[in-house]
């Protein structure tokens, strides 16, 4: 999938995995040495190891968000960790901005995570005797800003992530959304470029992840960093995410946009995750059109290819004829069948919902 | 696999009670006989001990160094300028502490001589008057707890003086502020140490085991051989003694720091050392200082006992009392030690507890209100005490110092008290004293000695080996085997039977009270209470009551010992029985158990591990109390020990008697231990 060179592709990687391996156990160099591609499940239980992550390679492009899904013990966590260099990998290449993480000395690691890294954890992380405030102006404090001047700056993360009025409280003062608002907060302090989010809104109510996920939308919407986002749950992987990498026992499964996912899954793993999701949800206009087609008579309505087919369901199908789609400057692009939509809405599912 | 077990474990253990009975009869007693006895292998342990220290204090690594005196160098032993070094270091601490609060002159001689003091009489260093100290008491008590602490801090500082105790309180007040802190860094530092180093946590972790079972006072025969008698050693034996328990502490409290907020702080970018002392140690504050109170406690628990090698203050006038049979004076004394050691306790506590509020507004004299108002107690007390040197005659300032037994006396008082007890109760005393010793404790003495050593390895091994497994078969062996080959094995056998008598009476009560308390918790938490309040005794205190009822004789000391060994047994089972998840109970409740079946079959065998370390607990408890029985007249190891500190070359002897002690002590934690952990899996309990 990327074996191409680091500066290949439309958009610049900003992250880059090369064949990345790691493999927990005493046998591991010399069970990742034997291996050429993937390592064997077998072989490593008879080498007495547990594979985490198995071979994977992809990239990450500037202001992309890509998110990495898949059950507990799948190796999603442990991969994040390897880019984080929380734990070291036990082969393969990681980039980052070019450079090679891997090769990095501690000092230059230090300097790294101090200005480009931010990262948010599942069970917040947060200091127990430090406020939000100093909390939030930990990290620039340990990067050597005085108390006076990131004070300030943590205030004005606090306003941004809706925190005002609370800055005083202690964490165990907060519910657990607050408190991951803080966290969030405190990873996005030193203005990071990469930003990594490990399980973030798993710890919290159904309903508060949701606001969580808007908040999150929000903020990135304006930020616009490079994010690897770690979750488990497909529904939230759908909502947020650029691209999504499924993984299943340390091994990269599938890796495409949401739709591709829905549409085209790649192994029955992946199927049986889309299996249950509302496509209509997730499906946009773009992914069901069929190509302008000239001597169509089309109706007078124009939809926006960048539509949820749900909000627009309805009134594409009260039009008798099919439906012209606009991209962003309203020039045709393509146009839409009533009978796309409703194998869409009630198809069978293991068929692509499109003529094409 | 869980119905056969307990048949089996039943089935192993009459086999092994039978052995043993067999082995206990038909061994004959000669001393030839190595089945009875095994020869002493290790006799020469105590004298190899001695060469050893003395060829390193005389002989080892001669250095050059210049003598001031004799104006030339001189050839010494490295090991013991070292030695010197610490000591003298250490005693200028404890002597400005002291001056700082007593006032004095050796402070300014340090920096000058003798003879600038007797030319210059100004050159006196004031003492703090009692109502500063009071004062700052009161202040520090409301500022960490609020009014109940400052009021029972006022009543603690009030009562030592009007009593007359001031000097030795405040002796030994500045002797725990010295030790403390020595203590507290030094069990921060090898804690962080053992953090970071598995080895060093390796290494660390027998010693500390050994260090905290050793009877406190085997520490003082090499502590005086190496540091001499005085102030300095009896603070380093206090600070061997008061280390562990902060180094156990500060390695369990950096432990339990979230494995994301260590992930956080090196996402942050923390370095080494902003990890440790601005994520890990605040993180872990809890524990840490948990620690901090358990050193206080530990180091004002041995200001008895180090005593012994020199220690001024209380606990010095404390054991001449008790020598002398001053049983009022003694109880006088006794108060004081509680009071402080009450105090200091709720103190550390409340220090521990206290979270930093943070209010950023608040104006420059809210901030310094406390520095403030210290600094004008310390003004308002030395008017008083200026004031006072007028009203009253030279020496008997009440209002700067109250004189040493210059104060009032409860003593007669208590002294009728308990010549009114002895001749009121004498005869049911006296015949309850003779029934407990010729009817119960040498019976039980008689069938300990009448044990073969090796039914008594049978035993132990098979019981280690059916509860806990082999390797702890073999480790009870080998902690058995020492004490064996020693020239100790009756004495040992004497410490067992005191000690498991002290065990089996302290169980039964706590298990009991345990589980009646636990079914209501109010009564859990009164006991509990009252638990935290004994729990703050030094040990020693202990032993003044039963003496007052029954005189210096074998049943004081089993009767302190047991108060004393209870106290785990209750708590540990209030502690195990309350916390068992109300998920189950309820779960019972609706399978329809009543009571007692709810207690027997559900709460018991859920709340068996804790209940095992409480009983671990007492065993220690039971053991330690047992061995300072022997201050006041026992015949087992306890009293040989005693004897080593007034011998020249008890070093040797001393250590190895210390050793056998805590060895009977680690011998019977494996067992339980081990068994505990083993139920604990079992019950998917961690």
């Amino acid at each position: 999938m990327s074996s191409q060179g680091r500066t290949s592709g439309k958009e610049r990687a900003v992250i880059e995995c090369q064949s990345v391996y790691k493999v927990f156990g005493r046998n591991a160099d010399s069970l990742v040495a034997g291996t050429d591609g993937f390592i064997d499940a077998e072989a490593a239980r008879s080498a007495g190891c547990i594979v985490g992550v198995n071979n994977a390679s992809f990239e990450v492009h500037a202001g992309e968000l890509l998110v990495i899904m898949g059950l507990s013990g799948s190796g999603k966590s442990t991969l994040l960790r390897c880019i984080s260099r929380l734990t070291d990998a036990t082969a393969g290449k990681i980039f980052v901005e070019g450079q090679d993480l891997l090769a990095m000395s501690s000092k230059k690691l230090l300097q790294m995570r101090r200005s480009k890294m931010g990262m948010v954890f599942q069970s917040f992380g947060l200091l127990p005797h430090k406020t939000v405030l100093e909390n939030i102006a930990f990290p620039l404090q340990m990067k050597g800003m005085g108390t006076r001047q990131s004070v300030s700056r943590a205030r004005d993360m606090a306003e941004l992530v809706g925190l005002r009025g609370r800055e005083n409280y202690f964490p165990r003062q907060l519910s657990g959304g607050q408190q991951q608002r803080v966290g969030i907060a405190r990873s996005l302090a030193v203005e990071p470029d990469i930003w990594f989010l490990d399980e973030p809104f798993s710890a919290l109510d159904p309903l508060i992840r949701k606001e969580m996920q808007d908040e999150f939308l929000r903020l990135q919407g304006v930020l616009k960093k490079t994010i690897l986002f770690v979750t488990h749950d497909f529904d939230e992987a759908l909502r947020l995410a650029d691209r999504i990498a499924i993984m299943k026992e340390g091994i990269i499964e599938q890796l495409d946009t949401p739709a591709g996912i829905i549409l085209e899954p790649a192994t029955e793993y992946v199927r049986k995750f889309t299996e249950d999701v509302p496509r209509e949800k997730v499906l946009r206009i773009e992914s069901v059109m069929d190509p302008v087609d000239q001597e169509e008579e089309l109706s007078d309505l124009r939809v926006s290819k960048d539509s949820i087919i749900e909000t627009v369901a309805e009134t594409i199908l009260n039009q008798d004829r099919p439906v012209g789609v606009v991209d962003a400057d309203n020039a045709l692009v393509g146009s839409l069948h009533a009978s796309h939509v409703i194998n869409v809405l009630f198809g069978n599912r293991s068929q692509r919902p499109s003529g094409n | 696999m869980s119905p056969p077990r307990i048949p089996l474990k039943a089935v192993q253990f009459s086999g092994l009670l039978v052995a043993f009975f067999v082995l206990a009869n038909f061994v004959d007693s000669s001393d030839a006989n190595w089945l009875w006895r095994f020869p002493p292998l290790l006799k020469d342990l105590p004298f190899i001990i001695n060469d050893t220290v003395q060829k390193l204090l005389f002989e080892w690594m001669p250095i050059e160094i210049y003598d001031p005196d004799i104006d030339d160098y001189e050839s010494s032993p490295l090991f013991r300028e070292v030695t010197r070094a610490v000591s003298s270091s250490l005693l200028v601490i404890i002597e400005f502490t002291r001056e700082v609060i007593l006032g004095g002159v050796k402070t300014i001689v340090v920096f000058t001589d003798w003879d600038f003091i007797n030319e210059n009489p100004w050159a006196h260093w004031p003492a703090l008057p009692w109502t500063v100290i009071t004062g700052w008491a009161i202040v520090l008590g409301y500022r960490l707890r609020g009014i109940g602490l400052a009021i029972l801090a006022g009543f603690s500082t009030v009562y030592i003086s009007v009593f007359g105790q001031w000097e030795p309180s405040m002796q030994t007040l500045s002797f725990v502020l010295v030790t403390a802190p020595v203590s507290v860094v030094l069990g921060l530092a090898l804690g962080i140490w053992a953090f970071r180093s598995k080895s060093v946590e390796a290494a660390l972790n027998p010693l500390l085991n050994v260090a905290q079972t050793m009877p406190h006072y085997s520490y003082l025969v090499p502590v005086i051989v190496l540091f001499g008698v005085g102030d300095h050693a009896a603070a380093i034996a206090t600070i061997i003694f008061a280390t562990p328990p902060m180094v156990r502490l500060t390695l369990l409290g950096l432990k339990n720091v979230p494995a994301d907020v260590v992930d956080a702080g090196v996402m942050n970018g923390c370095g080494r050392f902003q990890l440790l002392f601005r994520v890990l140690i605040p993180t872990a504050k809890r524990d840490v200082l948990i620690g901090v109170n358990q050193v206080v406690m530990q180091c004002l628990a041995m200001t008895v006992i180090a005593s012994f090698i020199g220690a001024q203050g209380l606990g010095s006038n404390l054991m001449i009392a008790l020598n002398s049979l001053k049983i009022g004076t003694g109880i006088e004394i006794g108060v004081c030690i509680v009071l402080i050691a009450v105090v200091l306790d709720k103190m550390s506590l409340a220090w521990a507890h206290k979270q930093k509020d943070y209010f950023a507004d608040r104006t420059l004299f809210q901030r310094y209100s406390i520095p403030i108002l210290l600094v004008a107690i310390l003004a308002g007390g030395s008017i008083l005490a200026w004031i006072g040197s007028f009203l009253f005659e030279e020496g008997r300032n009440y209002l700067y110092i109250v004189p040493h037994n210059k104060g009032i006396t409860t003593a007669p008082f208590w002294q009728a008290a308990v010549d009114w007890t002895w001749d009121t109760f004498f005869f049911i005393l006296k015949d309850f004293n003779e029934f407990l010793i010729t009817q119960v404790l040498f019976p039980m003495r008689d069938l300990y000695l009448g044990m073969p050593v090796v039914a008594t390895f049978l035993l132990m091994m098979g019981t280690a080996y059916i509860l806990a497994g082999f390797r702890s078969a073999l480790i009870v062996g080998g902690f058995l085997l020492f004490i064996a080959f020693s020239e100790y094995w009756d004495r040992a056998l004497i410490t067992a039977y005191m000690a498991s008598f002290v065990v089996i009476v302290s169980a039964v009560i706590g298990l009991t009270v345990g589980s009646l308390c636990a079914q209501s918790a109010v009564a859990s938490r009164a006991i509990l209470l009252v638990c935290d309040f004994l729990q703050t005794f030094p040990s020693f205190i202990y032993l003044i009551p039963v003496i007052m009822l029954f005189g210096i004789t074998d049943t004081s000391v089993i009767i302190a010992s047991v108060v004393y060994a209870t106290v785990p047994a209750t708590r540990y089972t209030i502690e195990g029985l309350r916390s068992v998840p109300v998920v189950i109970q309820e779960a019972g409740t609706m399978s329809g158990v009543s009571r007692m079946q709810r207690l027997v079959s559900i709460e018991f065998p859920l709340a068996f591990p804790h209940i095992m370390l409480g009983i671990n607990q007492t065993v220690i408890f039971g053991l330690f109390m047992v061995i300072i029985g022997a201050f006041i007249g026992t015949t087992d190891l306890g009293q040989l020990i005693l004897k080593a500190i007034s011998d020249r070359h008890g070093t040797g002897i001393g250590i190895t008697l210390g050793l056998c002690v805590a060895f009977i002590g680690l011998a019977v934690d494996q067992i339980i231990r081990t068994w505990a952990e083993r139920r604990k899996k079992e019950l998917g309990l961690g």
